[in-house]
C-alpha cells in the first residue's frame, strides 16, 4: 500500500528524504499510506493474538496457554483490533480520499494531520509493550469493565493512557475532516452533490468528537479508582459498578457506527461503479447515514440488558435500538436496486462489495435479533454475539476496507493490483470467514459463554471447526501482503479513470495521483 | 394496534408448532429446550425473529442475486439509468417498521413477564465469588440453608492427565435445589467484582453486582438437572464456575431441605446449613465483603 515512487516525486518534492520525509510530512497522501500500513501491521499483529486464541479453544481442555494469559489474548485482540486496526485504516482512506474526492489540495490542518499519525505508534507500542510488564497486559477485556479492571495489573494503566493517546489521534483526525469537507470543497460541489463517503466521513468525525471524550472519561476515572482512591465505581464507597457500563457504552455504541458508516460510504461508490448505473437513492443514503448515527446515542444500554434495568428501560432500550434496522435497512435496499438491471462485472473491489452486502446483512439481522431483549438475556454474553459483531466488524468494516483498497489501489499506486490473486484473496477470505464465523451462532445459542479459555464438550465440534476456519482466513490475508507489494512494484498501467464506470473528482487526476493534487481547485458542474 | 395485532397473528401460531418441537429435540444448532414459561417464551419468540429474518434474507438476496447472475456485462447487459424513487422509498422505509411491530409486540409481553418477580414461594440469594457461587435461601421453604457451590470437575481433566466427564465443567460440589413448579426468585450479588448467574434452560440471565441486589426469577415445570455458566468475565477461572440447579419433586425438595437444616455443620462438603432465623448477606468464607449486599432489590 506504499504511496507514490520517489521517481514520481521529484517535480513537486523538495522536503526531506528518506526516514525524516516520513516523520515530517505534511501531506495526506504520505500521511493516509503511513496509516494504512499502520492499520495492517496492527491487523496482523490483532490476528496473531485471535489465531493464539482459536489455537487454544481448538480442544476442550488447557493446551496452549493458561486462563490468565487467555484473557490477555482476548482483551488485546479486542483493543488491537478496534483501536488499531479498523479506525486508523478509514483515517487511513479518508486522508487519501476526502482531499481527491472533493477537489482539495489537501487536509485542512496539514500539521494537525502529521501529529494525529504519529501520536498512534506510541500509542501501540504501551498497548503491546503491557504484554511485558510484570502481571501482562490487561485481562479485563476490550471493555474494561470495572471492578475487574480495577484488580489489573500495570498493564491496565498502559492500556488507558494508550486509549488516551489514541482519542486524541482520532479526535484530530475527526477535526480535520470535518473542517475539510466543510470548507474546502471544490467550487460547485454542494454538500448534497458531495461523494457518499465524504458525507459517511462527515457524520462518523462528528461521531467521534462526540464520544471518544465519553471515553477517555470513562478510562480515567477507572485511573483514578486504581491509584488515588476514588470510588467512582466502588459501591462501598459511594459509586456504582454499572455506572461504567452506561459511561463505557455511550461510547461504545457510537463506536460501532464509527467502523461501519466509512464503510457504507466506501461500498456506496464500488456498488455504482461496476453496475455501471448511478446510486439508486442518493438523498435517502444520505438521510440513512444520519438517521443511524442520531439514532447510535440512544441504544447503548442494549449492551446491558443482563445488568437488571427496570422494565421502563429495556422496552426503551430494545425499541430504539430495533428501529436502526430501518436505515440500515434502507441501505441495503439501495445498494440491491443499484445493482438491478446495472451491466455489472465482478473484478475484485465489487466482489468485496457484494460479499460485504451478504454477510454484514447476517450481522445485521442477527443485530436485530440481539436486540430484543429478552433474546438478548439468552445470548448476551455468548458466542452468539461473538458471531454477531464478527459478522458486522470482520465482514463489515474489514471486507469494506479491502474492497476500498482494490478500488483505489490503482490511484494510489498507478498499478492495476493483480485481479487472479484479488479475487483468490475474496473467495477464501469469505469461505473461511463463514466457516470460523458461522458455528458460532449455533455455540452462542447452545450456551457457550464467550472470553472462556476451556468449555464443556458439547461445544467441541463446532469451535474445532471454527479454529480451521479463522486460521484459513488469518493465512488468506497474507495474500493481500502479495497483491499490495505487486502493485506498488509494478503490473498494468492504471489509466487516469482506472475502472470503465467510475465517477468523481479523483478520476480525474492521473494514476497515481501525483504528489500535489487540485492545487487549482476544479469546478464541479 | 390493529395492524400490529394482525402481523402478530402468525406469531401466536408458530411458536406452538416449534414449542412441541423444542420440547423433545435437544439440538446444538438452537437454544437448549427451555423449561420454564420465560424460556419458552424466549425460544419461541427467537424462532419467530429467525424465520422473518430468513425469509427477508432470501426475499432481499434473490432479487440481489438474479441481478448478478442476469444483469452482467458479459452477458451482454445494458446498465438502466434510473433512480429515485419515492413511493419505492416509502415503501422500504415503512414496511420494515410494520415488521419490527409484529416483532416488538410479543417481546414487550415478554419483557414484563420477566420483570415481574412478585410473590415468590421460595427467594433465594446468589452471591458471585472469584471464582464460586454462593447461595443463601432467604425465604419460604429451605430458609436458612446457605452453601459455597464450587465446580467439581478434577484438575486433571482440564489438564488433559484425565479423560473428561460427561459434564465437564458444568458439575459442581453443591448443586442449586429447587422445587418443580415453584416460583423461585434469585436475588443476584457479587463479593468482588460483577458476574452474571446464567442458567439457559430457564431463561434466566442475571449479573450479580457487588454492592447491589438484582433479581429474576424461574418456575421450572420439568424436573431434572440444568447447567449454566457464570456469563460475565470475571478474572482468571471465569470459565471454571458453572450453574448447576437440581429441580427435584416437591417431597423430595422437602426431604432435602429436611437433612440440610439437620445436618447442619456436620457436613463436610462445605454445605453448612444454619438456624431457621434469616441470616444477614455474609459469605460462608472468609472473605470480607467489600459492600453490604443489603440494599433494596433494584431494578424493577
Amino acid at each position: 500500500m506504499a504511496a507514490v515512487t520517489p521517481d514520481q516525486l521529484h517535480d513537486h518534492h523538495h522536503g526531506p528524504t528518506g526516514l525524516m520525509r516520513w516523520i515530517t510530512t505534511t501531506n495526506h497522501k504520505d500521511i493516509g499510506t503511513m496509516y494504512l500500513i499502520f492499520a495492517f501491521v496492527m491487523f496482523l499483529s490483532g490476528g496473531v493474538l485471535a489465531l493464539t486464541i482459536r489455537a487454544e479453544l481448538f480442544q476442550p481442555g488447557l493446551q496452549i496457554v493458561q486462563p490468565e494469559f487467555f484473557n490477555q489474548l482476548t482483551t488485546m485482540h479486542g483493543l488491537v483490533m478496534i483501536f488499531g486496526a479498523i479506525m486508523p485504516a478509514f483515517v487511513g482512506f479518508a486522508n487519501w480520499q476526502i482531499p481527491l474526492m472533493i477537489g482539495a489540495s489537501d487536509m485542512a490542518f496539514a500539521r494537525m494531520n502529521n501529529w494525529s499519525f504519529w501520536l498512534l505508534p506510541p500509542a501501540a507500542i504501551l498497548l503491546i509493550g503491557s504484554f511485558f510488564v510484570p502481571g501482562g497486559a490487561t485481562a479485563a477485556g476490550w471493555t474494561m469493565y470495572a471492578p475487574l479492571s480495577v484488580q489489573m495489573g500495570i498493564g491496565q494503566d498502559m492500556a488507558i493512557f494508550a486509549v488516551h493517546i489514541m482519542g486524541v489521534s482520532s479526535i484530530m483526525g475527526a477535526i480535520n475532516i470535518v473542517v475539510t469537507v466543510l470548507n474546502m470543497r471544490a467550487p460547485g460541489m454542494k454538500l448534497m452533490k458531495m461523494p457518499l463517503f465524504c458525507w459517511a466521513w462527515l457524520i462518523t468525525a462528528y461521531l467521534l468528537i462526540a464520544v471518544m471524550p465519553v471515553l477517555a472519561g470513562a478510562v480515567t476515572m477507572v485511573l483514578t479508582d486504581r491509584h488515588f482512591g476514588t470510588s467512582f465505581f466502588n459501591a462501598a464507597g459511594g459509586g456504582d459498578p454499572v455506572m461504567y457500563q452506561h459511561i463505557f457504552w455511550f461510547f461504545g455504541h457510537p463506536e460501532v457506527y464509527i467502523m461501519i458508516l466509512p464503510a457504507f460510504g466506501i461500498i456506496s461508490h464500488i456498488i455504482p461503479t461496476f453496475a455501471r448505473k448511478p446510486l439508486f437513492g442518493y438523498a435517502s443514503m444520505v438521510y440513512a447515514l444520519a438517521a443511524i448515527a442520531i439514532l447510535s446515542f440512544s441504544v447503548w444500554a442494549h449492551h446491558m440488558f443482563t445488568t437488571g434495568m427496570p422494565a421502563v428501560g429495556q422496552l426503551f432500550f430494545m425499541y430504539a435500538t430495533m428501529l436502526i434496522a430501518v436505515p440500515t435497512g434502507v441501505k441495503v435496499f439501495n445498494w440491491t436496486a443499484t445493482m438491478w438491471r446495472g451491466s455489472m462485472s465482478f473484478e475484485p473491489p465489487m466482489l468485496w462489495a457484494v460479499g460485504f452486502i451478504l454477510v454484514f446483512t447476517i450481522g445485521g439481522f442477527t443485530g436485530l435479533i440481539v436486540a430484543v431483549a429478552p433474546i438478548d438475556i439468552q445470548v448476551q454474553d455468548t458466542y452468539y454475539v461473538v458471531a454477531h459483531f464478527h459478522y458486522v466488524l470482520v465482514a463489515g468494516s474489514l471486507f469494506a476496507l479491502f474492497g476500498g483498497a482494490y478500488y483505489w489501489l490503482p490511484k494510489w499506486t498507478g498499478h492495476m493490483p493483480d485481479e487472479r490473486l484479488g479475487k483468490i484473496h475474496f473467495w477464501c477470505s469469505m469461505v473461511f470467514f463463514n466457516i470460523a464465523f458461522f458455528p458460532m451462532h449455533f455455540l452462542g445459542l447452545a450456551g457457550m459463554p464467550r472470553r472462556i479459555p476451556d468449555y464443556a464438550l458439547q461445544f467441541a465440534d463446532f469451535n474445532m471447526l471454527a479454529t480451521i476456519g479463522a486460521f484459513g482466513f488469518g493465512l488468506s490475508q497474507l495474500i493481500f501482503i502479495v497483491v499490495a507489494v505487486k502493485c506498488v512494484r509494478g503490473g498494468a498501467k492504471a489509466s487516469a479513470r482506472a475502472w470503465e464506470g467510475a465517477d468523481g473528482l479523483e478520476w480525474t487526476v492521473p494514476s497515481p495521483a501525483p504528489y500535489h493534487t487540485f492545487e487549482e481547485a476544479p469546478v464541479v458542474r | 394496534m390493529r395492524l400490529a395485532g394482525r402481523v402478530a397473528a402468525p406469531v401466536i401460531l408458530l411458536p406452538v408448532a416449534s414449542a412441541a418441537v423444542a420440547q423433545s429435540i435437544p439440538s446444538k444448532f438452537n437454544l437448549p429446550p427451555p423449561v420454564t414459561p420465560i424460556g419458552a417464551q424466549i425460544y419461541d419468540l427467537h424462532n419467530l425473529m429467525l424465520i422473518i429474518c430468513l425469509v427477508i434474507f432470501v426475499a432481499v438476496f434473490g432479487v440481489m442475486f438474479w441481478a448478478v447472475f442476469r444483469h452482467r456485462k458479459s452477458r451482454g447487459a445494458v446498465a438502466a439509468n434510473f433512480h429515485e424513487n419515492t413511493s419505492v422509498e416509502i415503501a422500504w422505509t415503512i414496511i420494515p417498521v410494520f415488521i419490527l411491530l409484529g416483532m416488538a409486540w410479543p417481546a414487550t409481553k415478554t419483557v414484563l413477564d420477566m420483570k415481574n418477580t412478585a410473590d415468590p414461594d421460595i427467594t433465594i440469594k446468589a452471591t458471585g465469588y472469584q471464582w464460586k457461587w454462593g447461595y443463601d435461601y432467604l425465604q419460604g421453604e429451605g430458609q436458612g440453608i446457605r452453601f459455597v457451590s464450587n465446580l467439581s470437575t478434577p484438575r486433571d481433566q482440564i489438564e488433559g492427565a484425565a479423560p473428561k466427564g460427561e459434564h465437564y465443567l458444568l458439575e459442581v460440589d453443591n448443586p442449586l435445589v429447587v422445587p418443580v413448579g415453584k416460583r423461585i426468585r434469585v436475588l443476584t450479588t457479587a463479593n468482588d467484582v460483577i458476574h452474571s448467574w446464567w442458567v439457559p434452560a430457564f431463561g434466566v440471565k442475571q449479573d450479580a453486582i457487588p454492592g447491589f441486589i438484582r433479581d429474576a426469577w424461574f418456575r421450572a415445570d420439568t424436573e431434572g438437572v440444568y447447567r449454566g455458566n457464570c456469563a460475565e468475565l470475571c478474572g482468571r477461572d471465569h470459565g471454571f464456575m458453572p450453574v448447576e440447579v437440581h429441580v427435584v419433586s416437591q417431597q423430595a425438595y422437602t426431604e432435602w431441605v429436611a437433612r440440610q437444616l439437620a445436618a447442619g455443620a456436620a457436613s463436610d462438603t462445605g454445605a453448612t446449613a444454619q438456624g431457621a432465623t434469616p441470616v444477614p448477606a455474609a459469605p460462608t468464607e472468609g472473605a470480607a465483603q467489600s459492600a453490604p449486599a443489603n440494599a433494596a432489590p433494584a431494578g424493577n
